[in-house]
């Protein structure tokens, strides 16, 4: 049965318009860096405004020295589900890092500073967290350049009113 | 199974209006399918559109903007531009396959 319509065309338009995610990525390690950045990548692919603040051990993904050293821990992650010994033992860390990133690559899905490019080319805004910055001593020189600012969380509520919020 | 009549073509679309036959595609629809949502086709528009559309030919799969981007070399911020909010489906709409299921 065919049902013939005048005209269907997609609305690109009215559903987004407006919408705000802030996301804030509190963790450094490489596994819980991905969720905040695919979150927000999508969103912005959806016309959707994203502010990404990063906030404690999150801070790594935006600071220069350490951004590319991002590492994988099976310790106390029983969704691996191997024996939690085994990530005790010296060199498992580095093992199972190179697993991960080669798993991450596989699927086409960019390192974490190669992937924030994409997220600031999108239109996407990234900040830093003030508390954080003072606690390591570090400034916006230490940071990526696309980072607008480092400010306080009230700054980044006030910032992000209205928006739908993650904790990540 | 939809239709729907574009310019004075009648085609074979999903309940948003994505094209389900590829062959019906051809660049005069794509002008036509383009200037339903306010894009008017230019020649970097084309380059973008002829590889999501090859791209999909060879891969099965339609391209994620970061696909298109790597591959066409224009830089992600011009494919906002040029197909603005929501590039990967407006891409793929216009290109005549289907919305683009990867993530990244």
């Amino acid at each position: 049965m065919t049902a013939t319509q005048p005209l269907i065309v997609p609305d690109f338009d009215t559903d987004t318009s407006g919408r705000t995610l802030a996301i804030i990525c509190s963790k450094g390690n490489l596994d819980m860096a991905y969720p905040g950045l695919i979150l927000a990548n999508s969103a912005l692919g959806e016309g959707v405004t994203a502010h990404l603040f990063f906030t404690f051990w999150g801070f790594d993904l935006i600071t220069k020295s350490r951004m590319r050293k991002l590492k994988f821990t099976p310790l106390g992650n029983t969704a691996t589900h191997m024996w939690q010994g085994l990530g005790g033992i010296p060199g498992m860390t580095g093992m199972a890092t190179k697993r991960m990133r080669k798993a991450i690559a596989s699927v086409d899905v960019p390192d974490v500073p190669e992937f924030l490019d994409q997220i600031v080319a999108s239109g996407g805004h990234l900040w830093g967290c003030r508390m954080s910055a003072d606690m390591n001593g570090l400034t916006e020189a230490d940071l990526r350049d696309d980072v607008e600012g480092i400010i306080s969380a009230a700054d980044f509520i006030e910032k992000t009113a209205g928006a739908q919020l993650l904790f990540i | 199974m939809t239709t729907t009549t574009i310019g004075d073509r009648e085609i074979h679309v999903d309940a948003e209006g994505f094209l389900t036959d590829p062959e019906e595609w051809d660049a005069e629809l794509a002008e036509k399918l383009a200037a339903q949502i306010g894009i008017e086709m230019t020649v970097r528009h084309w380059e973008a559109i002829r590889l999501v559309r090859s791209d999909f030919q060879s891969q099965h799969e339609s391209p994620t903007v970061r696909r298109v981007s790597m591959l066409t070399g224009i830089p992600i911020k011009d494919l906002f531009t040029l197909f603005p909010a929501k590039p990967a489906k407006k891409m793929a709409y216009i290109a005549g396959v289907p919305k683009p299921r990867g993530c990244v």
